[in-house]
């Protein structure tokens, strides 16, 4: 693996790769993850699920299951209190309360297989699983619709009856609402300038389609969730969960709980990628460890995380690019219709929010739509709505490059947004790294390799994703021996304790390893928002930082007190405490920490931040390929991603954080999909048949960090784990196209697309 | 005076230009001369059902996030956008 970074480090810690605070205790099976929980008396839920893509319940029957030995109760939607029908923000998530409630259980339809119908508590998960052979359901089956193609035909089965364009979970950017009923919950339409015109004025235009399929996260750990509902009406929640606070909100405003009545203890993560935001089985075991008094765990096996839990949108997608001989880019139209699964709430307005962004465009249109499908409710997935949408553009980029006869980079360092330029939604950019990513291309070693022999080909591709904000907050307390330890609400699920410790030993001029950094639960530590929207690092090391300042203040007015001066004439460089009265007068962090008892006791400050200004970042790829023509097989020959990461906080995780993205792109792109029956089954919910791509199927995937610091975080810190999922799918399309001619629009891009393509070219 | 940048979608449906030029105050009294210059544009801003600007959307002021909701003091030289709140992923 090559590895390079775009500049000299002027820091002693962030910059650096210290081993993780949890190796040890994730290498060697010590880490709790919510599965090792075991608690007295403990009982083991399981849901049954629907068997068909769209039915009308007409009766469920529980009795012989409850009168089964060793069943301790029963659950359906007749249990769950009636949730108010109300959309709100918990962390970086938009919910519909009511639609959250309806994804734990049923109500009066099934809209999807694999649909939570009843859950029972058994005393082992054998007596379970038997029991949900015993419920009898009485189902009225409906006819589905799997695409959105088939969704917004005429006369398609409607999966809610109550939903027009405007009625359900509406959007302010949403369209007209004609009255009719509708699979298409929202319309977006992001316009400027005048696109038709611009299109007349253009030398070349290339209008391509695109299709993709539903696709997972593919995180290895399961959905679990364990429930303690206790006599005194306080109910404890573990959970693999990326966002404790927001767990305890969809789950109070479900089960019509005061939020301080329930406590979540986000328990060690195995992989989220956005899916491990929202609770799917929280309520129903918080329910059933009610009616037995004891606490209840709840596992999803392979094939529920993949039915029944929250995978990314498929796509129908349109691009229109127009550009004049001299390669400057007159026009752009897009139009995407993403599935949303059984509720609404696809990433389309990210999707039309980030597609064009790495182009400064006066003339452009893009139209969004939010479809219902009969498919499970679509869940985050890293940079949500992004990589398909940059599919379609990148790959007309790339053909209109073709077409004007220009290097593909040429073309886009020629219309490059830059500082100051407008996105689409008219806000400013602030300092962004689109340029330097792109030049960065230009002079890397792979761009300027040559790939030579029949059927190869190279392709690059540019994504960019917001990177989020949000609150967070964390505690800092000192320890008399010199080290620290740091609090915060953050759910660690790539290492953040430890970018974050660093944070907060930079500050301190201590090593990382002298920080012992937790991740505390909703009683412990104020709010959090969840670790998503690659903030964390970015904000939650803001707060970090402040909280690191306030001891570095408070221990200021100790040494005053020992040196009999004012805090105002104690400065702290290097780690070292100076009185600017008394040279002689100097403590280091360790020695002043050791007299914190006999200067007014223990110390410990916490923060919370809330940033505005967050960096947003863009990433460039280049791919080269392999096509065997007669299996139609694509072997990835070579990779190298590069990314604006900022400042690099953790040089290793920046580059892992890259690498990771990009290999579940190439994923995607390749081999990933949900492969659907007619009826709605999806057949291939097995790691062995949802084909992702391992060690063997890929070589190591070089990366090159740019890094332009953010302006919104004192050490210039961006968001890194998003954006590398961006690129991937278009830069293996434009690969692929220049080994082998053809240009492929539907994904995956298995052996059979790629001999079908073959085949029609000839 | 604060510039407020008016959706596609709003623009169509309540004839609004793209950028409106309204006196500086509250980001509630800005979304209240929006109304009686372009009639609509609350219902499309607004939370029906509580005094808020309605969860799916972010306001983004002068590029950053907004934290302080409708009593948001807006700077004479400010630009206002409304824009889809995004989640994140990972």
């Amino acid at each position: 693996m090559t590895s390079t970074s775009s500049k000299k480090n002027k820091y002693s810690v962030i910059g650096t790769s210290p081993i993780r605070h949890d190796a040890l205790g994730r290498v060697t099976g010590k880490a709790k993850y919510g599965v090792d929980l075991r608690l007295t008396g403990m009982l083991f839920g399981k849901t049954l699920r629907s068997p068909h893509a769209h039915a009308r319940i007409i009766k469920i029957d529980t009795s012989k299951a409850e009168a089964h030995p060793g069943v301790r109760a029963v659950i359906t939607t007749k249990d769950m209190p009636i949730v108010k029908d109300e959309v709100a923000d918990f962390g970086e998530t938009m919910a519909n309360y009511r639609l959250l409630a309806e994804l734990c259980l049923a109500n009066d339809k099934v809209l999807y297989k694999g649909h939570a119908v009843a859950v029972v508590a058994a005393d082992n998960i054998h007596i379970a699983e038997e029991a949900l052979s015993l419920i009898e359901v009485e189902y009225e089956v409906l006819p589905s619709v799997l695409t959105v193609q088939e969704s917004m035909k005429e006369g398609a089965p409607l999966l809610h009856e109550q939903l027009t364009t405007r009625a359900v979970a509406a959007r302010f950017t949403r369209g007209t609402d004609t009255g009719v009923q509708s699979n298409v919950a929202s319309r977006i339409l992001i316009e400027g300038g005048d696109v038709e015109a611009a299109f007349a004025t253009s030398d070349v235009v290339v209008e391509r389609e695109f299709n993709t399929k539903m696709v997972h996260q593919g995180y290895i750990e399961p959905h679990n969730e364990t429930a303690f509902w206790a006599p005194d009406g306080h109910l404890t929640i573990w959970t693999s969960t990326q966002g404790a606070f927001g767990v305890r909100t969809q789950i109070s405003k479900t089960l019509g709980l005061s939020e301080s009545h329930v406590k979540v203890v986000p328990m060690e993560v195995g992989g989220g990628f956005g899916g491990k935001i929202r609770s799917y089985m929280g309520p129903t075991a918080a329910l059933l460890s009610k009616k037995t008094g004891r606490p209840v765990k709840i596992v999803m096996n392979r094939k529920e995380v993949f039915e029944s839990s929250g995978p990314t949108s498929g796509s129908n997608m349109r691009a229109k690019i127009g550009a004049t001989k001299d390669g400057k880019i007159t026009a752009a139209q897009v139009y995407l219709a993403y599935e949303a699964g059984a509720y609404p709430g696809s990433p389309v307005g990210a999707g039309a929010s980030t597609c064009l962004s790495p182009y400064n465009l006066q003339n452009f249109s893009i139209e969004g739509l939010d479809v219902v499908v009969n498919k499970p409710q679509v869940s985050a997935y890293r940079a949500p709505g992004s990589p398909a949408a940059a599919l379609a553009v990148e790959t007309v980029i790339d053909e209109v490059a073709e077409k004007l006869g220009m290097d593909p980079i040429d073309f886009r360092l020629k219309n490059a947004t830059k500082e100051g330029d407008r996105q689409v939604s008219g806000v400013v950019f602030p300092r962004i790294g689109c340029v330097e990513v792109e030049e960065a291309i230009k002079n890397s070693d792979h761009y300027n390799s040559p790939l030579e022999g029949k059927n190869k080909g190279r392709g690059t591709a540019m994504g960019w994703w917001f990177n989020g904000g949000n609150a967070s907050t964390a505690m800092v307390t000192v320890n008399s021996d010199g080290t620290v330890g740091l609090v915060t609400g953050s759910v660690d699920l790539a290492g953040t304790r430890t970018a974050l410790s660093m944070q907060v030993a930079e500050v301190l001029g201590i090593t990382p390893e002298e920080i012992y950094p937790s991740v505390g639960d909703t009683d412990s530590i104020g709010w959090t928002g969840p670790s998503g929207g690659s903030r964390t690092t970015f904000s939650t090391g803001i707060a970090a930082i402040q909280a690191t300042n306030i001891i570095i203040d408070e221990m200021k007015k100790r040494a005053a007190l020992l040196w009999e001066t004012q805090p105002e004439d104690i400065s702290f460089v290097n780690s070292t405490f100076i009185s600017s009265k008394n040279s002689n007068d100097k403590f280091s962090f360790k020695e002043l920490a050791g007299k914190l008892m006999g200067t007014g006791g223990p110390l410990s400050a916490s923060s919370t931040s809330n940033p505005t200004q967050v960096g947003s970042a863009f990433g460039g790829h280049i791919c080269d390929v392999e096509v065997d023509t007669d299996t139609g097989k694509v072997t990835v020959l070579r990779y190298t991603a590069l990314q604006d990461v900022g400042q690099a906080a953790h040089k290793a995780y920046c580059e892992s954080q890259v690498q990771g993205g990009a290999v579940q792109g190439i994923g995607w792109a390749l081999n990933e999909e949900y492969y659907y029956t007619n009826d709605g089954t999806m057949a291939n919910s097995t790691f062995l048949d949802y084909r992702m791509p391992t060690a063997l199927d890929l070589p190591m995937i070089d990366t090159i960090l740019v890094e332009v610091p953010s302006p919104g975080h004192p050490f210039g810190i961006r968001g890194v784990g998003e954006v590398p999922i961006v690129p991937p799918l278009a830069a293996v399309a434009n690969a692929i196209a220049d080994a082998i001619g053809v240009r492929l629009t539907e994904l995956p891009m298995n052996p059979a697309s790629i001999l079908a393509a073959l085949k029609n070219k000839k | 005076m604060p510039t407020v940048w008016i959706p596609s979608l709003a623009q169509r449906s309540t004839g609004a230009p793209e950028k409106v030029y309204i006196p500086q105050g509250s980001l509630r009294q800005i979304i209240r001369n929006l109304e009686e210059l372009h009639p609509g544009l609350w219902n499309e801003i607004m939370d029906q059902d509580e005094d808020r600007i309605k969860p799916e959307l972010a306001v983004a002021i002068d590029g950053e996030t907004n934290h302080f909701g409708l009593i948001q003091q807006i700077e004479e030289t400010s630009e206002i956008h409304f824009i889809p709140a995004i989640s994140g992923g990972s």
